[in-house]
């Protein structure tokens, strides 16, 4: 499944204000709940769902990233947010070192299969050092969109 | 493929298994399963008949997409290959993953 097809670029948050796991959390649904991609009353319930997944275990990967994920009946289809944090903030990661950049992916509760898609492509792309380093870079919202959409159009990027 | 010789050299041993929690792979899982393949000395190697990934990788083996249903070759070349091939099957088929058969998660 391509970025394009599941991250909401109305979302972006090029400099998370959060210093912490939960706030950066709170901040990105808050950004799908702006951009209409989730209720407004059920804001608060995705918050606690993902922070409840995160507490079982941490989804910062190691190399400066994190991909905080629930499962929730609040959207219908897989739909994330992308933030950055330039001064970094505790995941609990593997590395055990600071989260740059951070993608929050809500997937529906029926439909497991494409969350797996989302996830596949998400890690696909994590794992190149080159494209971690560009995803860091990005200052404003139109330059992720420009970077997610060129990495669909060239799998081998 | 390997030749004799090769054999004699390295324990190789492989299996196929099928993922039957109805979440599939997902992370948790994924992670569950590279702690199990991380503690072997040998290299484990994971495919889905279309790519083959690091199974002590979790970005890797999270590129598998391995949904309900999928069946995943699981190889070990090494000292401990069949120890930890017998190991991670256990976890993958005799409990799931320990998730629940509705797959509630």
């Amino acid at each position: 499944m391509k970025f394009e097809e599941f991250v909401c670029f109305e979302a972006t948050i090029p400099q998370l204000q959060a210093k912490d796991r939960d706030g950066a959390i709170t901040e990105l649904v808050a950004a799908l709940v702006s951009a209409g991609r989730i209720p407004a009353e059920l804001g608060k319930e995705v918050t606690k769902a993902v922070v409840k997944r995160e507490n079982e275990a941490s989804t910062g990967m190691g190399k400066g990233v994190a991909v905080p994920h629930v499962k929730h009946g609040a959207v219908k289809t897989v739909v994330a947010a992308v933030g950055h944090s330039a001064a970094g903030i505790d995941f609990a990661s593997l590395d055990e070192q600071p989260v740059y950049s951070v993608i929050l992916l809500i997937s529906p509760a029926g439909n497991p299969d494409k969350h797996l898609q989302a996830m596949e492509n998400i890690f696909r792309h994590l794992q190149k050092e080159r494209f971690r380093k560009f995803l860091r870079q990005c200052r404003d919202a139109a330059e992720l969109e420009d970077l997610l959409k060129e990495a669909d159009e060239n799998p081998s990027w | 493929m390997l030749t004799g010789e090769e054999v004699l050299e390295k324990l190789v041993s492989q299996t196929t298994v099928e993922i039957r929690n109805p979440n599939g792979l997902h992370l948790r899982p994924a992670m569950q399963f590279v702690d199990l393949a991380s503690q072997f000395d040998c290299e484990i190697s994971v495919s889905n008949g279309q790519i083959t990934v690091d199974g002590k990788s979790i970005m890797q083996m999270s590129t598998l997409v391995a949904t309900y249903g999928t069946r995943l070759q699981v190889r070990a070349e090494g000292p401990d290959a069949e120890k930890a091939v017998e190991t991670l099957r256990d976890l993958m088929e005799t409990s799931p993953f320990g998730e629940p058969p509705e797959g509630k998660a």
